[in-house]
């Protein structure tokens, strides 16, 4: 059937163009927390940056016949943890929210040194 | 299959051109099968639900379109909202209005990619096949929370949260509980999981031990819910928010909310039959396991008869479904969270719980033979039911009187 | 004539868009639609999953990336939505700033990946070693069938390594989350309804 591998049939693109996708999504993701003020689009940008690194595990996994699990092991615990990471963040935004009733990040400066 | 669509392009084209073209070629062919199908059947239901509904309200439902009973109801329907108006408000987000629709279509739609209609009869036949059916029918929330905020209306938004909130929750108890079967199964993959119930009725997987019986009616009240079909239509419930999230969609775009809605009633349906009730398998012939009617009849005719056993099962249950809609009133938005998070939840898990002990623990004679009993126990009670029904028919009220549409 | 590999062109389109839509998701102004790329992305992901032979990968992004993290991303803009849309602008020397860092960011990144012949020599070695396949049902996918052996604390793989001790972290963590952040999300809300209480005695 068509779109499935075996695991012998890798697309012939070599492992550069994954690890370049994941670059991009990784870049993406750090220049979305830099520049939003937004709290919430700041957690989208964690998200980004978490998948361009699951990217990069599962294609050195596909690649890389040593790590051949290891990889997708590691991407697994990466998404659960990003649920976790959102579930939290998420529940500090709401809180921040209902104490300043913004989610502009800028504002929150009241432990500024 | 691609290679032998490959052989007949070699007819007319060169060799390694037809070797390009045919994967391409199969995939476009097969997708047009399945939207044909998606659309085909919604029409079919839509028809159904309004017959169904008459029914179950004492009136007629459609009579006029293409005969006696309405046959065409549906087409002059969507003549209808073809060539209606197509609104969008000034106040929406136009990128996040049209966008809604077509999300929850194609989620929906993708589901059917891996849906087996007969054995070996898919689109790609998935070693994670049910994992990722539900994966990509949880992605429908995302289309209706987008046209509920895109939308700039408070009744839309409203019916998107509640949406949002109904089905994060309901597809917990919802995986748990296709998790069942799936530890008795041992596998993922549908095709297999339909094959081991080959053969008599006690071979499907309800009648497999007490926690896969009840497994069925918990995973089948969840995807009521999360096809947001009545009684927990709370996302569109009309009394209180006009029509929820698709209150400010017309014509086009809102009939393919409505595609979606049956398209994944029945993938959804479908997945019951192909965990619980024996997939394709008609449990009348005593096949043995991974058997069925293609090693009798040869697979073209074998395959036919399995895929129209498959479908007729799957609108049973979608049956059911529209049966349940016009007969139970609708609970409210705290009652449907409560009956997921404090009796849905606990169950599938002291389900999930209770099955893992069964395999491990129950010695093999009861595995044996507690199916028979169970699956006689159960015919027994529907034809004690059917029998009650036919023997002792209650006069109606108005028996006697001419009805209004006869005079 | 060389005829092009399907898969490759496959995944090349697949790749483009998501990462455009990544790109989307920073350039957009508009929150919700931040999300809504975030979700093409997401499920471009997923599809590049796919054709990595990662299948069980794949569908755990959709269904807890697309139907439960976003889904809550997109409950927490709704629940913290002043106006109709809300949009915090950001100033163009911002702008600016961060996107010198990132164009610079991307072209260390790309060269180093380019550039380093052993990532990039391709395709696995031929001598490339069989996994381990512990059930030898031939209908389960062998990575889902080993990462839950794996999980179980069989050790898996060329590496032999087993992951019983992470995965109970992970799920005790998962309780730890979730009871801290109802938590948390509720504590504001039962002041309020104390203080509340109060003020009608």
């Amino acid at each position: 059937m068509p779109l499935m591998f075996a695991e012998s049939e890798l697309p012939e693109t070599g492992l550069t163009p994954y690890l370049i996708l994941g670059a991009l999504l990784f870049v993406c993701g750090v220049v979305c927390m830099a520049t939003k003020r937004n709290a919430i689009g700041v957690l989208m940008g964690v998200e980004l940056v978490l998948n361009g690194a699951n990217v990069n595990f599962v294609a050195f996994a596909a690649f890389n016949p040593a790590f051949q699990l290891e990889g997708q092991i590691f991407s697994l615990f990466v998404i659960v943890l990003a649920a976790a990471e959102a579930a939290v963040a998420l529940a500090i935004v709401l809180n921040f929210y209902n104490n300043h009733m913004t989610v502009d990040v800028d504002t929150a400066e009241e432990l500024k040194g | 299959m691609t290679d032998l669509l490959s052989k007949l392009l070699a007819l007319f084209l060169e060799q390694d051109t037809a070797n390009l073209i045919a994967p391409i070629l199969l995939a476009i062919i097969q997708g047009s099968v399945l939207v044909g199908f998606v659309a085909l059947s919604a029409v079919f239901f839509i028809w159904l639900e309004r017959k169904v509904a008459g029914r179950i309200q004492d009136r007629l439902g459609p009579t006029r379109v293409g005969g006696k009973f309405g046959w065409l109801q549906t087409i002059a329907d969507g003549v209808k909202l073809l060539v209606k108006e197509d609104l969008i408000p000034a106040d929406a987000d136009h990128m996040l209005f049209r966008l809604g629709p077509y999300i929850a279509f194609c989620a929906s739609f993708l589901a059917f990619l891996a849906l087996p209609f007969g054995n070996g009869v898919v689109a790609l036949d998935m070693n994670i096949a049910v994992f990722y059916m539900l994966a990509v029918m949880s992605a429908e929330i995302f289309g209706i929370i987008l046209a509920g905020y895109g939308s700039g209306s408070k009744w839309s938004l409203f019916g998107g949260m509640r949406e949002a909130a109904q089905m994060v929750s309901y597809e917990v108890p919802m995986a748990i509980c296709v998790l069942v079967p799936v530890i008795v199964a041992g596998s993922m993959r549908l095709t297999t999981i339909a094959n081991q119930q080959a053969g008599l009725l006690c071979n499907w997987y309800v009648f497999h031990d007490p926690f896969t019986f009840a497994a069925f009616w918990v995973y089948f009240t969840c995807a009521t819910a999360s096809c947001k079909r009545a009684p927990f239509d709370l996302a569109e419930a009309e009394s209180e928010l006009v029509a929820g999230f698709h209150t400010e969609y017309s014509g086009l775009r809102w009939s393919f909310f409505f595609m979606a809605e049956y398209a994944s009633m029945f993938a959804v349906s479908g997945i019951a039959i192909l965990l619980f009730c024996g997939g394709w398998n008609n449990g009348f012939f005593p096949f043995l396991p991974g058997q069925d009617l293609t090693d009798y009849l040869g697979p073209i005719a074998g395959n036919v008869i399995n895929a129209f056993v498959f479908i007729v099962k799957c609108w049973l249950l979608v049956f059911v479904m529209m049966w349940v809609r016009w007969t139970l009133p609708r609970l409210r938005i705290d009652q449907v969270m409560e009956t997921c998070l404090k009796y849905l939840l606990p169950i599938s898990c002291a389900l999930l719980l209770g099955v893992s002990l069964w395999q491990v623990a129950m010695p093999d004679i009861v595995l044996d033979y507690l199916k028979y009993l169970a699956a006689l126990a159960c015919v027994g009670l529907v034809l004690a039911v059917v029998f009650k029904m036919v023997a002792r028919r209650a006069p109606l009220p108005f028996a006697g009187v001419t009805p209004l549409w006869k005079k | 004539m060389t005829l092009p590999d399907l898969q490759a062109l496959l995944f090349y389109a697949v790749a483009v868009l998501t990462g455009l839509c990544a790109i989307g998701v920073v350039v957009t102004q508009n929150i919700v639609r931040s999300a809504a790329w975030l979700l093409f992305t997401l499920g471009g992901v997923a599809g590049i999953f796919f054709f990595l032979g990662a299948d069980f990968v794949g569908a755990t992004q959709l269904i807890v990336y697309v139907g439960g993290t976003l889904v809550l991303v997109v409950f927490g803009v709704m629940l913290t939505a002043q106006g109709p849309f809300i949009s915090l602008r950001t100033g163009a020397a911002e702008w600016a700033m961060s996107l010198v860092v990132g164009l610079l960011l991307f072209g260390v990144l790309a060269v180093t990946v380019a550039h380093k012949e052993t990532w990039a020599s391709g395709r696995a070695p031929a001598e490339k070693q069989k996994p381990m396949v512990i059930a030898e049902d031939p209908d389960s996918s062998p990575n889902s069938v080993l990462i839950g052996h794996g999980f179980l604390g069989q050790p898996i793989g060329p590496n032999k390594t087993a992951y019983l001790l992470p995965f109970e972290i992970v799920s005790v963590h998962l309780l730890v989350v979730l009871i801290g952040a109802a938590y948390l999300a509720r504590a504001k809300r039962r002041r309020g309804a104390a203080a509340n209480a109060a003020d009608v005695r």
